[in-house]
């Protein structure tokens, strides 16, 4: 089955993975800007990721014929440096316009303080301004649903915030509720240990529905698994649910959510496939 | 909602031994707190009462374990928070000059 991965870290992977996941069924990826695993020490160190980010990573996806698309801020870590996020913020519009950006993400809390409280909104604001879609981080463990209800409280009190062009990320069964109510879209992470498994994504679909929900495998430099939605898929069709009803968790709902972005360009697999055999050399047909 | 296509008892035939397994690590792993030094500290440990909570509910009925679970292991929330944290002078400005 083809399938989208609408959070995951490239830049942190190998090309080998990208094979991998090709192989696996991934046509398309989105990756949110995020932290690198130590704070970055100036606006340069943001403009070479995002650099990374639209000029290098697409070019690497497409070695395995995946296509890239991306997200750009300060994340919720580096936010608490209230001084550097603002030029990063000031620096985003250099990149928004470049083909596969989506928006602006991922945004969120980490340690739901007030310097990271402030730095989101000032996200939310530019992307208002800018008409950009929004994804949304949400903290880990003991932080997590203070932290959701703390971002559904900021987005709720701007009027301009249309809950379908966001997505909540990272939700789990205390707080899938929360974001799903009040409209926003909803995505799970499929991580061993501190998130989701599997099984329990496919309970909470089992339980909340289908609609405005994804899963991804936020694959990145930590203890991760890249090709965690396949997974997901066997456990859906291990429990009998239909193809159509899978596919549109893992393929039709990443896309019917990017393609709110005015920028979002997509080539169906099939079509790609014949533009790739069409233009190989007559002798290897 | 989309419905569970299995039965319960398929769904039990299914985990039976998974949930077996978990249960045992989980014994095995209590086990392991108590035998070695310093247990009583473990004992006072805020989280240890988490943990001890969150094995109540495993034996509650309904349908919500697992969120209830997750509240248990969660911060307080405090509705007033955005007074607290974002006075209005602190605010972000509503127009920098951002080009669209
Ligand atoms: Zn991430």
């Amino acid at each position: 089955m083809y399938y989208i991965d609408p959070h995951i870290h490239m830049v942190s992977r190998v090309t080998d993975d990208y094979e991998r996941i090709a192989r696996m069924g991934c046509v398309a990826v989105s990756e949110p800007a995020f932290w690198a695993g130590f704070d970055r020490g100036s606006v340069d160190g943001f403009r070479d990721y995002f650099r990374q980010l639209t000029e290098f990573e697409p070019k690497r996806a497409g070695w395995s014929g995946i296509q890239h698309y991306t997200w750009l801020c300060i994340n919720a870590k580096e936010a608490e440096n209230v001084e550097l996020s603002r030029e990063v913020i000031k620096m985003i519009p250099e990149f928004i316009n470049k083909p596969g950006v989506l928006g602006i993400g991922e945004i969120g809390l980490n340690k739901n303080t007030k310097n990271e409280s402030i730095i989101f909104q000032e996200h939310v604001q530019l992307a208002m301004q800018l008409d950009e879609l929004i994804l949304i981080h949400t903290p880990h463990l003991q932080d997590k649903l203070k932290g959701t209800r703390m971002i559904i409280d900021m987005l709720m009190s701007d009027r301009r915030v249309q809950p379908e062009r966001v997505l909540i990320d990272h939700v789990e069964e205390h707080t899938v509720g929360l974001a799903k109510e009040e409209g926003f879209w909803c995505a799970m992470t499929l991580y061993p240990i501190t998130k989701c498994t599997p099984s329990r994504a496919a309970d909470i679909i089992e339980a909340y529905g289908d609609d405005r929900i994804m899963v991804n495998s936020a694959g990145d430099w930590g203890p991760s698994n890249p090709i965690a939605v396949p997974d997901f898929i066997q456990e859906l069709r291990k429990r009998g649910h239909p193809e159509s009803k899978i596919k549109k968790i893992v393929y039709d709902n990443p896309l019917e959510f990017f393609r709110q972005c005015r920028r979002f360009e997509f080539t169906p697999p099939d079509v790609l496939a014949d533009a790739v055999s069409a233009a190989e050399p007559v002798s290897a047909k | 909602m989309i419905a569970a296509v299995q039965t319960s008892p398929e769904v039990f035939e299914q985990t039976f031994l998974l949930v077996r397994a978990r249960i045992l690590e989980i014994a095995a792993t209590l086990d392991r707190l108590d035998r070695a030094e310093a247990a009583e500290s473990v004992r006072a440990d805020p989280r240890f009462r988490q943990i001890q909570q969150g094995l109540e509910i495993l034996l509650s009925d309904g349908f919500h374990r697992a969120a209830q679970i997750q509240e248990i292991f969660s911060d307080q929330y405090d509705p007033t928070w955005m007074k607290k944290y974002l006075t209005t002078g602190e605010r972000p400005a509503l127009s920098p000059s951002v080009p669209h």
